[in-house]
């Protein structure tokens, strides 16, 4: 659905345009049909620059990329045709009315039924009562959900949504999590770039942590693996500390270590391993009360990644 | 097409809810009108019959367009003559208005990137854009001189002075000259709007746009050029080469990619 093959993006500036900012450089990425990919990174890591790149919006300055098929840089047109995209900020026409600003847009996006597909997203966001009002009087969250309706109107096949839930309240931010979620149920390709690393771990498939370039991308949960191991917990009721050699010795143990009344074992495939260290650990005498697999936030994975390609640098 | 038309009431919908821009759409018809009205109503009791145009003392080039008028006539037809300037003005300044906010005003609010990223193209955002400008100025500039036409006869003024506001040198000046200053004046301010990062900023600068005109008009009062067929020919040539060049220009210019990331 998206592919990209050494993207870059370098920008001219300053006052005469001779120096260069490389916004982007050599992304190589494939985001499949149906998948919610999350693209996660600091700001100015260069997340809108390549949105605005696969949106058709601007060109890249080297490599290629293909959405729905399309090229981008040599079938446009048809990019802009068939793709949705939620911009960071709504950009609302302010004076209009909901109704008329939707109106306008699946009139440029050339909706067969405009005013079908109008009131079935005024409907579905929850907007219909305030569809005559002035998008000037609306709450932020109630903006977002109009914008999100514009990027829908014309039934794309692959969404890009720029920071959806940035800056709303968390209930105007469930309402659009919720939202796309069902998009997601729907079989749509969403393309998603975010810093609420909780969300994307709810909502993506996968996710890409990017600055510049593409630092990793796979699961939430393969990146953890990849960076962490899987370390299970074991919650004693007191702690010997003997135990530690005792576990370390138990087969497919990578390594224990005591922590308060706890033992946190690392291991390679938990389900085989974990019974045979409880038998060890209930014939040394440990009463055991609890025990559950240790748990590293996306946010840790990604601060580590982020401050390894700190450090890298 | 339907993009275009698309543009045109969105842009529309939108200046026209600006209550300022409404007025003054509304407004300037009425007072250019009505000025011209004034002054030939004050000035046809005082003129005395001047027999024929040759002692009317106006300037050569003029007394052409006199021709089958009274000297008395002639005169309040020059006086009119300053005045077409005044309507020229009108498709000058109301493009500005309504153009030069239009892309800097997007990008203020924020709303052009999701606009540039529908499948419309550049020349269609172009035009609609511009002929939502143009149109309301032409529409106004006729209005105005409708209401001219009709005080005239409540006026009871010359029908020589009626015949000479109807003459070819007034058609052309409505219907091709006009049409062309409100165009230039559009792409003008459309250029400029897309290069500036205040609204105000981008209506002062294109304000300047009005100086040529004002500078014929106050020429014409000083006597330097005189409005006759010859001068009128020369003006549409100029001003449709000028036109011609802004078109190329506006469509060379206008990257969407520039426009959208080099603003701030």
């Amino acid at each position: 659905m998206i592919i990209t093959q050494g993207l870059s993006k370098v920008f001219k500036i300053g006052k005469k345009q001779k120096q260069e900012f490389t916004a982007v450089s050599g992304l190589s990425l494939q985001v499949n049909e149906g998948e919610v990919f999350g693209f996660l990174g600091p700001n100015g890591a260069g997340k809108t620059t390549t949105v605005r790149m696969l949106t058709s919006l601007i060109q890249p300055s080297a490599g290629q990329a293909s959405v729905n098929g399309f090229v981008v840089g040599r079938d446009d047109t048809q990019i802009r045709r068939t793709v949705g995209l939620l911009t960071e900020s709504p950009g609302m026409y302010e004076r209009l009315s909901a109704e008329k600003n939707l109106s306008i847009y699946a009139e440029l996006y050339d909706v067969p039924d405009v005013n079908a597909a109008v009131n079935k997203y005024l409907v579905m966001l929850d907007l219909w009562e305030r569809r005559f009002d002035p998008v000037g009087s609306f709450s932020k969250g109630m903006r977002q959900k109009l914008a999100v309706a514009r990027a829908l109107l014309h039934e794309p096949k692959v969404l890009f949504l720029d920071e959806p839930t940035t800056g709303l309240d968390p209930e105007a931010a469930k309402t659009v999590r919720d939202f796309i979620s069902e998009l997601k149920n729907e079989g749509r390709t969403i393309f998603m770039t975010t810093h609420n690393l909780d969300e994307a771990e709810r909502l993506c498939d996968r996710v890409g942590i990017f600055k510049q370039s593409l630092l990793a991308v796979d699961t939430p949960e393969a990146l953890r693996q990849r960076l962490y191991g899987r370390k299970v917990v074991f919650h004693l009721a007191a702690l010997n500390p003997d135990w530690v050699s005792l576990v370390a010795a138990q087969p497919g143990v990578k390594a224990a270590e005591a922590v308060e009344d706890k033992l946190v074992v690392s291991l390679g495939e938990p389900e085989r391993e974990n019974p045979a260290i409880v038998r060890a650990l209930v014939q040394a005498g440990a009463d055991i009360r609890f025990i559950g697999e240790l748990r590293h936030s996306l946010e840790q994975v990604y601060l580590e990644m982020l401050h390894s390609d700190t450090e890298g640098r | 097409m339907k993009h275009i038309r698309t543009i045109i009431n969105k842009e529309w919908a939108e200046v026209f809810k600006n209550r300022t821009v409404l007025y003054t759409t509304m407004l300037l018809p009425l007072v250019f009108a009505v000025l011209p009205l004034i002054m030939l109503k004050s000035t046809a009791g005082s003129i005395p019959d001047m027999g024929d145009v040759a002692t009317t003392g106006l300037p050569e080039g003029f007394l052409k367009s006199c021709a089958g008028l009274s000297g008395s006539d002639c005169l309040q037809a020059y006086l009119v003559s300053e005045f077409l300037f005044l309507f020229m003005i009108m498709p000058v300044i109301i493009p500005i208005n309504i153009a030069a906010y239009s892309i800097v005003g997007e990008k203020t609010t924020r709303s052009l990137e999701p606009l540039l990223a529908t499948p419309i193209t550049t020349v269609e955002l172009l035009a609609g854009k511009c002929f939502a400008a143009v149109l309301p100025a032409i529409g106004a500039t006729y209005l105005s001189i409708g209401i001219f036409n009709l005080g005239l006869r409540l006026l009871n003024i010359s029908p020589g002075v009626i015949s000479y506001v109807n003459s070819p040198i007034w058609l052309l000046a409505l219907f091709v000259l006009g049409p062309l200053l409100a165009l230039i004046s559009a792409l003008f301010a459309l250029f400029i709007s897309s290069r500036v990062t205040d609204p105000r900023v981008a209506e002062q600068i294109s304000s300047v746009v009005i100086v040529p005109v004002m500078g014929v008009m106050l020429a014409q009062m000083a006597g330097i050029v005189t409005l006759n067929m010859t001068m009128m020919l020369i003006s549409i040539v100029v001003v449709s080469a000028l036109a011609f060049a802004m078109l190329q220009l506006g469509n060379a210019v206008f990257e969407r990619e520039n426009i959208l990331t080099r603003w701030k």
